[in-house]
């Protein structure tokens, strides 16, 4: 090992985003705690404040700042570490690790790359390095030929073997490219592409080809292995992170899997990986041909999947290997006396899939491809694909039961939706099978291969032979016992047989009670990493119905605590809860209970099972929570620390006899049901929005003739404002109601009146039997209106009355003591002047819980657990108040991966993740956290489109501090007037509905004369929404910052004009002193 | 619903296990072991060291991409490891009754039927896996409903060696150099790995004087069972290692060969057979990922003077090669040939080659 790194830097992922999530707070937290582990002092630098990762006692010194090359400077300015990490931080990390190398910084201050060299990364990023590299060592690579005439096409095709693909160069949205299958087609084709284009690029087709990764690992003694292979369910064209991917791969033969492994070592050995990579190939359904895709030369998504996939910690390792270890010196993790050098061997599979929240936006093309646009992700385990892949479908969490006995989709062309993939496409397979559609069928279509379809189709088989039946007395042992290994839950048997002639709920517990007296039960098995050979000590577990013995014996002491975690990362709930969860399982282990963790998000840190006593990699649904309370037998159920989908268990469990530790199941139903919550409150006299549970269309539209438009329409039980909307008038409202009574039947929809220009208040507190011990009050930067996961928050709040937060306190006592609140609770408070209303009350920790704990430095989840689990607990010592420092939590969009997607803010959320950030003051924590979810200060020119007068007023002191500054501002038509008449000077510029105009505010765009825009929607009118749209998605297409939000324009106009970057101070977390 | 026909696995020390006969139709019996390896079963099962045996494959969805055509072109399958399926009998948890593969040309359970070789699925090969680790490999028989077998007959006690090995001399390849195979089982990969080197190969049965044999090197390949019953082919060896020429030695090679030199051979207590068995270069920081199939290993202590450790295994520090410290000797327990597993040791053949 090497000695002489004493202090190491790491560079963290920032905010998660699409295609940059959870996994790279799972990869950096192995890495520090690798680092520790050796006695080297570890500094992190990563903005997102609710990761595990920057939590206390992870990292020695932990910096809230922007993974950029300044930043990044400048902390190694101060810090001196000896070496740096670059792998654990995404693309994010790696991106910024590369400009540092060649700005010649790391030599600068004589800094070492631990780990992979920069060099080897360059060669896996730059395209034309790495097809050179590899072919030093003959390894096909996707190669293109660019040719300038039909002949030299020719004579390309020929030389790639067809069919190939043809691309017009330069030519938008594919215009002018297709595929030839022989020589004929392409003649015809490649006249037609040079129409667009005088240069064609011609490869070959792999269209249909599998996809296929290894994840390897190799020590600087030259020793590699390869810990895990994965198989796309989807074939080449989807992108792996849209795909549906098992592990170990399913139709490879001997030859061909070490063919391929073959080849990933060869590759890795010849870049010169030290640590973890991909390696991610296109194969030939066909022959035994394959081409090299790409290469990782970092942790990835894979790599996260890899490792929860077999039981190898690859960050851990990675980081070990970067020091200097070999992968003889370290131990395999699970059995601690076998060593890291080896290949694990799995029994069982695994089934990764996908989690979308494309209907979240507005105008997004839904197809999937090869771009990613998912959110998140499951892995489900099973001993059979039928089985994994039910698991997984539910996991999901979009209303989906399995593969079948789903609610019916509409699908108006079921070729067309199986040739071009969608995000539902597996349910269209079903739909198909439904339809008579035969496996080769699918397989032509789709070009998903037989194996995987044919899987699909026993599914379909067995849902077949459950509804010819009508009850439970016609269920043969037999049949129950295959559809209960082929992954149906209890519930989706039932519909099969019950149809909709018993109630669901009474119709799966009959189900369960009858498999029960069959004695049909499953069976816990271990993730050992060598398929049982070794005896292992081993906390990681799953359940399967494959199987007739236990792997684990249960002491039934009562001396564990089970804790939900959160499930799949989506808009709306994600790290913080991951947080929450871990923060919860520490607390309980720390207070000598057994921590047991169910989950199935591979992208977490709470299912690392290093973390508790037990990991449970399961389903969160009610029939598998009572299986493993049921195995478990503990003291208690923990269901309020991670996010919705615990929470919503809680009086389906409570129900069963599960016992729930904190506040109790009909307090927090009383909490989440609309109608039940607002009674409580007029009883409380607590004011809250005017509100109305919709019957009727016509009680609806006697309800808006009083309040008056705009209203916000909603279900109960929402999460992040799914199906919430707010109507400006009677034709959005009608269109409205159609999409929510479709989310849910079971809950009534309610109308609100909306507020305007009301200020949003939120806060975070536990309370102990009714009574508060801590709590934290922050405020929106935004008026009410933006989601509160899209807003930006400033704890302390800087700009509050003190009577308001007098009131509030208020309030949420009274609410406590109602509910008789024990454990995390959370309150959104709309608030005009001193007039404040209740909006919403979740019994539960909230997205804000790990922003306001590492604020203000009060673990509110320790306190939380430490009140459920029965403790007396005193009221931290500590007031908000007094903080000499402000934080800011600040929302990433990931709109640019998300095509044609409206950018615009509003009470649906949209944001993928989030940054928190600390400053002396507003200014200089706004400005850290701004940058960290990737804006720019503007140095040239300003585009202002500044909505209605109200939001133009809001904006006038900013612009004139624009003004100051001396950058130029351009405005359109109302906002140039409104400047003009306030004596800013500003260059008038035209909307693209009048194309004709010059300057048009899109050449402005195209030729970045502006280097920031602010468009703010006036109304809802279509031709503005056109105009606008048009501005902010040239905006985000083009990479120019974009705010849409007049408070946050001005906020952050204010907060980088008046001080400098230089100015911002390089300081660690623990040097504001709280 | 689509019927199975009931089958149990019954352990020697009565353990049972219930599941579905999807081979052919007829108990069978012998010595249960299980392997860890993911995928290969094409090759595990014409593997001659499996002679004697039921293998339960760990791995739980066995059956997925059918199995290849049954070519045999100069003495040389194309596809398996020899002419035949020798395990006894084989136990899966989830057969794949459909297959899919482009060079596949029928499925698994066809095969086993063709072959008539018996076998179950629905078998929680888990726990079976755990009974054997615990209690050490078992002799077991599966019995499909109908069929009987009163007694199991324990394959250990017979030369299984002289079952699989070849009762004649047979040559492959050409080339500038010739080997002589003495053949306890060979695997047609390792013949594969000569011949497409440029190697002659004259292979000749286990119990086979090659001494009088014209050839530049030896080698002595895997083979089933109890090696202590090759006392023939031990003799012939030490013979061999008075003339200097160089041995190669795989699997029950590197034993025979270790016997030669005078080491002891030992039972283990459920062996090597996995693709991910971990071993290191003796003396050196090269570690290998290698594929193994033995139930006897060599016991380190007992190395001759002039012989020392080629490779140790990194799990249990068993003996994984030995080399003899002044002459062109060595051979290794695990099967660098692969075929069925990883190729990381192909080396040790280029390495034999050069001596030649």
């Amino acid at each position: 090992m090497d000695k002489t790194i004493k202090k190491a830097l790491i560079l963290g992922s920032g905010a998660l985003k699409i295609g940059e999530a959870g996994e790279f707070d799972y990869s950096g937290s192995q890495a520090l705690k690798a680092l520790r582990e050796e006695g080297i002092e570890t500094v992190l630098i990563n903005p997102n404040i609710a990761t595990v990762q920057t939590s206390e006692g992870v990292a020695d010194k932990i910096y809230f700042l922007p993974v950029t090359p300044y930043f990044v400077e400048e902390v190694i300015k101060k810090e001196k570490p000896q070496g740096v990490m670059l792998a654990f931080g995404g693309q994010t990390a790696l991106n910024c690790g590369v400009e540092l190398f060649r700005n010649g910084i790391f030599e600068k201050y004589n800094l070492k790359v631990l780990g992979t060299q920069v060099q080897s990364i360059i060669d896996t990023e730059d395209r034309e390095l790495f097809v050179k590299k590899l072919n030093e060592i003959s390894v096909k690579t996707i190669k293109s030929h660019a040719v300038e005439n039909v002949e030299n096409a020719k004579i390309a095709a020929e030389d790639l073997g067809y069919p190939v693909i043809l691309r017009a160069a330069y030519a938008l949205g594919g215009l002018g490219s297709g595929f030839c299958d022989n020589e004929t087609e392409l003649n015809l084709l490649a006249e037609k592409a040079f129409a667009y284009s005088h240069q064609v690029l011609v490869e070959k087709s792999l269209k249909g080809w599998k996809e296929i990764e290894y994840e390897v690992v190799r020590d600087c003694f030259d020793n590699c292995i390869t810990v895990c292979n994965m198989e796309n369910f989807d074939p080449l064209g989807i992108h792996t992170g849209e795909s549906i991917v098992v592990a170990p791969s399913q139709t490879l033969t001997n030859s061909e899997y070490h063919l391929l492994r073959e080849l990933a070592i060869k590759i890795v050995r010849h870049i010169g990986i030290v640590g973890e990579c991909n390696v991610q190939y296109a194969f030939d359904p066909h022959s035994e041909d394959y081409r090299v895709i790409e290469v990782n030369a970092r942790l990835s998504r894979s790599s996260a999947l890899a490792s929860k996939a077999t039981g190898y910690p690859l960050a851990f390792v990675a980081a070990k290997l970067g020091l200097g270890y070999g992968l003889f010196d370290l131990k395999n993790s699970v059995t601690k006396t076998t060593p890291a050098f080896f290949e694990p061997a799995l029994d069982y599979i695994v089934c990764k899939i996908p989690r979308w929240d494309l209907s979240k936006f507005q105008g997004v093309s839904r197809e999937i491809g090869s771009s990613m646009k998912s959110v998140g992700e499951v892995m489900a385990i099973g001993r059979t694909f039928e089985e994994a892949i039910q698991k997984g479908l539910r996991m999901i969490g979009q209303g989906a039961h399995g593969f079948v006995a789903n609610r019916e989709i509409s699908v108006d062309d079921i070729d067309k939706s199986l040739r071009e993939p969608t995000d539902n496409r597996i349910f269209v397979i079903s739909k198909a099978f439904k339809k008579g559609y035969t496996v080769d069928q699918i397989h032509e279509l789709t070009k998903i291969d037989r194996w995987f379809l044919d899987k699909l189709y026993n599914i379909f088989n067995t849902s077949k032979e459950l509804l010819k039946l009508e009850n439970k007395e016609q269920l043969s042992k037999e049949l129950l016992r295959k559809s209960k290994q082929q992954g149906f839950s209890d519930f989706q048997i039932a519909r099969l047989i019950y149809k909709e002639n018993v109630d669901i709920d009474d119709a799966s517990a009959l189900i369960r009670s009858f498999r029960k007296e069959l004695n049909i039960l499953p069976v816990v098995k271990q993730i050992d990493t060598l398929a049982a050979e070794y005896p292992a000590q081993t906390n990681y577990l799953y359940l399967t119905y494959n199987g007739t013995h236990n792997d684990v014996k249960y002491l039934g002491d009562h001396k564990s605590i089970i804790v939900l975690g959160s499930g799949a990362y989506r808009i709306g709930s994600s790290v913080e809860f991951d947080w929450c969860s871990v923060n919860a399982l520490t607390t309980i282990r720390e207070r000598g209970w057994r921590g047991v963790m169910i989950n199935y998000n591979p992208e977490t840190v709470s299912t690392d099972y290093d973390m508790c006593d037990r990991l449970y990699f399961d389903e969160l649904t009610y029939e598998r929570v009572m299986d493993i309370y049921e195995l478990e037998n503990p003291n208690g159920v923990i269901v309020s620390v991670g996010g919705q989908i615990p929470n919503n268990l809680a009086l389906k469990l409570d129900k069963s006899g599960v016992k729930l530790l904190g506040t109790s199941a009909k307090s927090i139903d009383n909490a989440e049901d609309r109608h039940k919550f607002s009674s409580m409150l007029d009883r409380l006299d607590v004011d809250q929005p005017r509100w109305q549970e919709l019957t009727t269309l016509s009680e609806i539209y006697e309800f808006v003739d009083v309040v008056g438009y705009p209203v916000l329409v909603r279900p109960s039980y929402v999460l992040s404002g799914a199906a919430m909307n707010v109507c400006s008038n009677d034709s959005e409202l009608e269109e409205f109601l159609k999409l929510a009574t479709d989310v849910s039947k079971k809950h009534p929809v309610v109308v609100s009146e909306f507020i305007q220009n009301a200020k949003e208040i939120e806060l975070d507190a536990v309370a102990d039997k009714g009574e508060i011990i801590a709590y934290a009050i922050s405020e929106h930067i935004e008026f009410a209106g933006v989601h509160s996961g899209d807003a930006t928050i400033q704890f302390p709040p800087q700009k509050l009355y003190i009577e308001t937060a007098r009131r509030i306190k208020k309030i949420a006592r009274k609410i406590a003591l109602e509910l008789m609140i024990s454990g995390p609770f959370n309150i959104q408070f709309l608030a005009k002047d001193n007039d404040i209303k209740v909006i919403e009350c979740n019994l539960r920790a909230s997205r804000s819980f790990p922003f306001v704990s590492k604020v203000i430095k009060v673990n509110f989840i320790e306190l939380a657990t430490r009140v459920m689990i029965g403790e007396k607990v005193s009221p931290p010592n500590k007031s908000a108040f007094d903080l000499d420092y402000v934080g800011i939590k600040a929302s990433q969009f990931s709109f640019s991966r998300l095509q044609k997607a409206d950018p615009v803010l509003g009470v649906d959320m949209a944001s993928t993740g989030e940054v928190g950030c600390i400053g002396d003051d507003t200014n200089e924590a706004i400005l850290k956290s701004m940058m960290s979810v990737g804006y720019r200060i503007p140095k040239k020119g300003i585009l202002i489109s500044s909505g209605d007068t109200k939001q133009k007023a809001e904006l006038l002191s900013a612009s004139k501090m624009l003004m100051e500054k001396g950058f130029k501002l351009y405005a359109t038509g109302g906002s140039f007037r409104f400047l003009e008449d306030n004596n800013i000077p500003a260059t008038k510029v035209y909307w693209p509905s009048e194309p004709d105009r010059k300057p048009q505010a899109m050449d402005l765009l195209h030729s970045k004369e502006v280097d920031f825009v602010i468009n703010i929607p006036k109304n809802l009118t279509k031709v503005e929404l056109e105009n606008g749209y048009k501005i902010r998605r040239a905006s985000i297409d083009l990479n120019i910052p974009l705010i849409t939000n007049a408070r946050l324009a001005s906020a952050f106009i204010n907060a980088f004009c008046t001080i400098a970057i230089d100015q911002i101070q390089i300081k660690s977390w623990d040097e504001y002193k709280s | 619903m689509q019927q199975f026909k009931p089958a149990t696995l019954y352990l020697e020390d009565g353990i049972e296990f219930k599941g579905f006969s999807f081979g052919y139709d007829q108990a069978t019996d012998g010595e249960v072991v299980f392997s860890t390896a993911m995928v290969g079963y094409p090759e595990s099962l014409t593997d001659p060291s499996y002679s004697g045996q039921i293998l339960c494959v760990t791995y739980p969805l066995v059956g997925n991409y059918g199995v290849p055509p049954d070519k045999i072109i100069n003495n040389l399958s194309s596809f398996y490891e020899s002419e035949k399926i020798h395990v006894r009998g084989l136990i899966i948890s989830d057969y794949s009754f459909s297959y899919s593969h482009w060079n596949a040309s029928k499925s698994l359970g066809e095969w086993l039927k063709e072959h008539k070789i018996p076998a179950i699925f629905g078998i929680d090969t888990r726990e079976l896996t755990k009974v054997l680790r615990e209690k050490g490999s078992m002799l077991g028989k599966i019995i499909p409903e109908g069929t009987d077998l009163e007694k199991i007959e324990d394959p250990n006690l017979v030369n299984q060696v002289d079952i699989v090995s070849c009762k004649e001399k047979i040559k492959y390849g050409s080339g500038n150099k010739r080997v002589l195979l003495l053949d306890c089982g060979v695997k047609h990969n390792i013949i594969r790995c000569f011949v497409n080197r440029g190697v002659e190969v004259i292979r000749v049965p286990w119990n086979y004087d090659f001494t009088a044999e014209s050839y530049d090197g030896l080698f002595i390949s895997n083979g089933p069972g109890n090696p202590n019953l090759c006392t023939i082919a031990v003799d012939n060896i030490k013979k061999a290692l008075d003339m200097e020429r160089p041995i190669f030695g795989i699997c029950m090679g590197n034993q025979l060969l270790s016997k030669a030199g005078g080491a002891d051979i030992f039972k283990m207590k459920y062996g090597h057979r996995s693709h991910n068995q971990p071993v290191r270069m003796a003396g050196t920081n090269r570690c290998f990922i290698t594929s193994q199939n033995h139930g006897y290993a060599v016991d380190n202590e007992t190395l001759g003077k002039d012989w020392e450790p080629l490779f140790i295994n990194m799990n249990d520090g068993t003996n994984e090669g030995i080399r003899h410290k002044t002459k062109p000797f060595f051979s290794c327990q695990f099967h660098p040939e692969a075929s069925s597993g990883p190729t990381d040791t192909e080396f040790l053949f280029d390495d034999f080659i050069k001596l030649l």
